[in-house]
């Protein structure tokens, strides 16, 4: 890179294309080349860079000037101003949300500030379709030094002493896993990324295959290498099309590099890889179901023992690991075992990627060390909540994580804990609730998704879910009875308790940490008939406050139900059995006088 | 062999590695509950999806509960089968189960044999706290069985009698969640897929999602038509396990008693369909000798192996699977239809009666049969040879219905001509029975000599696929025996392959033959029954005095009155059929 004076580095992820950044990024090209600047200014097409919300994101180095918002049209501005005169757009600089000022560059945002990056260390800053930024970003060092220096046994031993962790979910010691893998014998043995990212909201998976593909498919040649398998299969969502195109070039110019294919580097080594799809079924994320899936047979999960290990892909040896595990791989090589476990807790090690989400100022993806705590994350990194309103809960874990509060706030962050909280890491989703959220409807949210998604194998996750889902409805719509509760409870611990498989066996932890944390919440709504949050539709009612009334007929006009009567000038009336409770007369109202009761 | 001890409710057991907790705990006298797992020993048959959850048990140290039929012995594991935690979590999953079921067990086909049913008497339920939407579908009604999908509790028992055993593929889990259920591609009914209705999945199923077509109402009200004379011939496998339904021991052979039941309910005439089942042999093994001799004698365009064609199970199967191969099943009709065809013809002449007067009903331990009964081409003028298939259930209700006290009967005798059998028309019922009939008349009508023993062990047995040789005085004749259509399948595929060395092969769709057949009282996963009854068709075959075919002389009169000789043209016409290359039907959309 060294030839050029400016980078231009113009996000290519799935977010920022769809806010028109390939047309931006030849529009960059066209002004870069009109003002003759081609041996100046390199425009490179990068990976993610977390930032989603405030995308198309352009970030110019050496300088790390972060433009936020980028439309096509801004590409003259930049060029002619930044590249050219060396003066800064202010007007596409980051604002921040509190101070309400512009930040000059991504060291001094705070969303970039207490991030480690290790899995999306090259996301945002290599181009993730040319081979050769990834070399020269060390790619591919790790997967030479394992193959020609060490073997399996000493490789392994360093993932173990690395402390690396399954990222997809189960936090099962990823070294571990090799090693038991390792040791089972087999005609032919595999090896499969789990690229099947199912939580709604989440996409850490999705921007390391777009950002930096190579890093994956490096882990899993020396992954294969150490368990002894030679093929390589990589189960990826269908829906995810940016993903799978970079993977297939990457794929290709690993291939025509040697770095994938027979005798790698000279070792005498071969390993390939393969794509194999998904029709985006979120129990496909369950490694039997996934493996079955992959087989050709209804994506539903099996009773382990046997694991995968023992009998995995048409009943071979297998070892499946997540993307976010495998990008970790070759930097746990190249900076040792001990560098990684030198981050995070004492049983957690190294680094997390979140998909922050919810009322919060700064949303996007986030990689934190394990240990930092969730205010860290929420109001220093994710900037608060939005509109200033007050912090309620924070969901981790995905759809079937536990919603968290104020008092878990300063606990540090790492598997156990969050477990030991009532919630779990999963896959890395966050999802952040204000004042305005009732936490009955979002346990009912949730459920409904994991009714949808369960596989309908087992009785207690097929059944009961939908019947958890079926009281708490019962509930927000005013019918619930104080028995319901002790029907939740228990059917909850019972699903959790004889679920077949990861989903049943947490799917009623939304259900279970709002009934811990939020108890007052389903006493108001069984006992007075109230939604705090005023969510409910079936417990509130618009009303009109008549001395605020001056009869203006903005909500009569706005009424899609036409229930608002009123002459000009005149109080108004809401005729309460038409309303269906949508809030635009209180939206359109200038004078505050609707009201929720 | 390695042995693991543990302890399952506070009592030490010492079990073989791999030995799994619920079989444990049955050393140890204790039943644990389930209602998806099944095993069939000795025909290679265990499901066990973890799916129902029921048999959940309390491991120490384990973080949450283990479903027992999965879940592998350690040394030195604790079990509790009955804690707290395990029954409350127990009764919750049936509670669950139950919550999406339709309460109409009083009018439900297998209400008194139905798992569920059982086990909430068991656990004594009595009100069901979870209520909600529950499953609903549109019954399907095809030929021969029913699905009536509200009902299904997603054991997949049926799938894998269909998909793994029989090969058929038909029924699979589809949609998720609560909208998850065992259906056919796509939705479509049974009769617009390649269903063979083997009748497995009924036989199988737990509940009353999976029950056969009742043709009792029709059967009744012939038998109430003073206008028809109503002939009943009876499958041999159904005197072998009719009495279960009585209370019987499995095994008991209820012959007499059936006979005199037959009467008692008014049937005209009570024949055997035993007796068809040589004329049969008659048919059958004198195609064999026929195609066994010119190909003896150089003639290449003989097809050899010959396979067996009595299971209706097994035809609709090649005729979806191996349109390629029709030429390869020998074109002898079933026992069934032979009978109907003679019934119908022969004895309907005899007494005058004409065809369009009279009905034919079969007891048959099968479900396949109800479509056979139904084929166009076993009809004349529209009127079919057999008029109403039943299955023995069926027979059993109609029993009881007409409040007839089955086991105080009197043993009596099949009405001749139609009635009389040998030993060999008896073991038809049995895998492996066919063959050996068969070998007892070529035998000795090839070599003109004497048998002297009847009884080929080397035919018998429940392999799954079997393959013996039989001396035809210096000939050596190689047969092979499948049962199951899993099984089936591989013999064909050698036989497409050119691999296969067999001279004739017999093919039964149930397992162990007609006996496991799917209108059979419920197994409920004990193969020890089946073995029983198959026991008690040999001990059939050992008491009577002819044992070969064609020493029937009933058999021998019927050539001589009206058919000629074996493959005579009469006999072409009347006891062989061709086969039809099938596709899926279409649906048509509107």
């Amino acid at each position: 890179m060294a030839k050029f004076k400016t980078h231009m580095l113009v996000c290519g992820g799935t977010g920022c294309r769809a806010s028109a950044s390939d047309v931006l990024y030849e529009n960059l090209k066209k002004e870069v080349k009109e003002k003759g600047l081609e041996n100046d200014v390199q425009v490179v097409t990068t990976g993610c860079f977390g930032f989603c919300e405030q995308g198309p994101i352009v970030k110019m180095i050496p300088d790390n000037t972060f433009y936020v918002g980028v439309q096509p049209k801004d590409a003259a501005d930049i060029v002619a101003e930044h590249a050219l005169k060396g003066r800064k757009v202010d007007r596409l600089l980051y604002k921040d949300p509190v101070k309400k000022e512009h930040v000059p560059d991504s060291k001094h945002m705070g969303f970039y500030k207490k991030q480690i990056r290790i899995a999306l260390r090259n996301c945002g800053l290599i181009d993730p379709e040319n081979v050769n930024e990834y070399l020269a970003a060390d790619g591919y060092e790790a997967l030479g030094k394992v193959l020609l220096e060490m073997t399996p046994e000493e490789a392994i031993q360093i993932v173990i002493d690395s402390g690396l962790r399954g990222r997809g979910g189960g936090g099962f010691p990823t070294g571990v896993k090799w090693k038991i893998a390792q040791g089972v014998k087999g005609a032919q043995k595999y090896v499969v990324c789990n690229a099947d990212e199912g939580d709604p909201g989440a996409f850490m998976d999705r921007s390391i295959l777009e950002g930096d593909p190579h890093t994956v498919l490096e882990a899993m040649a020396i992954n294969g290498y150490c368990i002894g398998a030679t093929k390589g299969l990589i189960y990826i969502r269908a829906e995810y099309p940016l993903a799978i195109h970079r993977l297939k070039v990457a794929i290709a110019q690993a291939r025509e590099y040697g770095l994938l294919g027979e005798d790698i580097l000279g070792s005498g080594y071969n390993f390939d890889i393969e794509l194999r799809y998904g029709a985006g079924a979120f129990v496909c994320g369950e490694e039997t179901a996934l493996i079955h899936s992959m087989e050709g047979h209804r994506g539903e999960p099996t009773f382990k023992p046997p694991f995968p290990a023992e009998s995995g892909y048409l009943g071979m040896p297998t070892n499946v690991n997540n993307v976010e595990t495998y990008a970790n791989i070759p930097v746990i090589f190249n900076k040792g075992a001990k560098w990684f476990a030198s981050i995070g807790t004492e049983k957690s090690k190294g680094t997390k990627v979140f998909a922050l989400a919810g009322k919060i100022n700064n949303v996007g993806l986030i990689e934190v060390p394990m240990g930092i705590t969730l205010r860290e994350v929420i109001f220093e990194i994710g900037g608060g909540i939005k509109g200033g309103k007050k912090f309620k809960a924070v969901q981790t874990g995905g759809p079937s994580g536990g919603c968290l509060t104020e008092k878990h706030l300063d606990t540090p962050i790492d598997y156990d804990n969050l477990i030991a909280s009532g919630s779990m890491m999963g896959s890395g989703g966050m999802i952040v609730m204000d004042e305005d959220d009732c936490m009955v409807s979002v346990a009912k949210f949730y459920l409904d998704f994991t009714v949808e998604e369960s596989c309908g194998k087992c009785s207690p996750c097929r059944i009961g879910n939908k019947r958890l889902y079926e009281i708490l409805e019962k509930i927000t719509k005013g019918h619930g009875a104080m028995d319901d509760l002790d029907k939740l409870r228990n059917l909850s611990n019972v699903i959790k308790d004889t679920s077949l498989c990861g989903l049943g066996q947490t799917s009623p932890n939304p259900v279970l940490s709002t009934l811990d944390n939020f108890y007052d919440e389903y006493l108001a709504h069984i006992t007075e008939g109230k939604c705090f949050a005023s969510q409910c539709k079936d417990l509130i009612k618009y009303e009109i406050i008549p001395e605020n009334c001056v009869g203006c007929t903005a909500c009569a006009r706005n009424c899609p139900v036409n229930c608002i009567s009123g002459e000009r000038k005149q109080i108004h009336l809401i005729d309460q059995s038409l309303c269906i409770k949508c809030g635009a007369c209180m939206e359109k109202c200038k004078f505050n006088a609707v009201t929720i009761i | 062999m390695e042995l693991i001890k543990l302890t399952i409710d506070n009592r030490a057991v010492e079990v073989e590695k791999g030995t799994t907790v619920f079989h444990a705990a049955k050393k140890l006298g204790i039943e644990i509950p389930t209602l998806c797992y099944m095993n069939l020993a000795d025909l290679n048959i265990e499901h066990k999806p973890g799916g129902c959850r029921v048999c959940v048990v309390e491991v120490e140290g384990r973080r949450n509960l283990a479903p027992s039929c999965a879940t592998e012995c350690n040394e030195g594991m604790v079990v509790k089968t009955n804690s707290m935690r395990v029954l409350n979590s127990r009764r919750t999953v049936l509670e669950l189960i139950l919550s999406d079921h339709p309460f109409d067990c009083l009018i439900c086909a297998k209400s008194g044999y139905c798992d569920l049913q059982n086990m909430a008497i068991k656990m004594g339920v009595r009100s069901i706290p979870y209520q909600g939407e529950k499953s609903t579908y549109k019954p399907d009604f095809s030929p021969a069985i029913i699905r009536e999908m509200d009902k299904c509790i997603m054991c997949r028992r049926c799938e894998t009698m269909c998909n793994d055993f029989q090969t058929v593929g038909v029924l699979s889990g589809i949609n998720r969640g609560f909208e998850a259920v065992v259906a056919p591609a796509f939705e479509r009914d049974l009769d617009h897929s390649e269903c063979t209705y083997c009748g497995q999945c009924v036989a199988v199923c737990p509940t009353g999602a999976l029950t056969e077509v009742d043709h009792t109402p029709q059967v009744i009200r012939a038998l109430a038509d003073p206008t028809k004379t109503v002939v009943v011939q009876t499958a041999p496998a159904v005197r072998a396990a009719l009495g279960e339904e009585f209370g019987l021991e499995p095994g008991t052979l209820v012959t007499g008693k059936l006979a005199a039941a037959l009467r008692r309910l008014g049937f005209d005439y009570v024949f055997d369909t035993d007796f068809a089942a040589d004329l049969t042999i008659m048919e059958e093994g004198s195609e064999l000798l026929d195609r066994l001799g010119r190909f003896l004698g150089g003639d290449k365009s003989v097809k050899l192996p010959m396979l067996t064609s009595c299971c209706p199970g097994w035809v609709n199967f090649f005729e979806y699977n191996f349109p390629d191969m029709l030429d390869v099943p020998s074109t002898a009709r079933s026992p069934q239809q032979m009978f109907g065809s003679i019934a119908k013809s022969y004895f309907a002449d005899k007494i005058a009666v004409d065809r369009k007067e009279m009905v034919v009903v079969s007891i048959m331990p099968c479900v396949a049969k109800k479509f056979e009964a139904s084929r166009e081409e076993f009809k004349v003028d529209g009127n079919p040879d057999v008029d109403f298939s039943i299955s023995t259930r069926e027979l059993a209700a109609l029993i009881k219905g007409a409040n007839i006290d089955f086991n105080t009967l009197p043993d009596e005798d099949f009405d001749k001509p139609l009635g009389e059998s040998t030993g060999a028309g008896v073991i038809f019922g049995v895998t492996g029975g066919v063959i050996e009939a068969a070998v007892r008349t070529a035998y000795e009508l090839h070599t003109k000599k004497t048998l002297e023993k009847v009884d080929f062990k080397q035919l018998r047995g429940l392999e799954g696929i079997r393959s013996a040789s039989v001396d035809f005085d210096g000939v050596e004749i190689k047969i092979g025996i499948a049962h199951g259509l899993g099984n089936a399948r591989k013999l064909l595929e050698d036989i497409k392959a050119g691999k296969s060395e067999f001279h004739a092969i017999e093919i039964m769709a149930c397992p162990s033959g007609c006996i496991g057949g799917g209108g059979q009282p419920l197994h409920h996963g004990d193969s020890s029954i089946l073995k029983a009854r198959s026991k008690a068709i040999y001990t059939e075959d050992e008491l009577k005095v002819l044992r070969k075919s064609h020493e029937n002389p009933y058999i021998i009169k019927l050539y001589d009155e009206f058919l000629g000789k074996p493959m005579s043209e009469k006999a072409h016409h009347l006891l062989h059929t061709h086969y039809f290359a099938r596709k899926l039907k279409h649906i048509d959309i509107d």
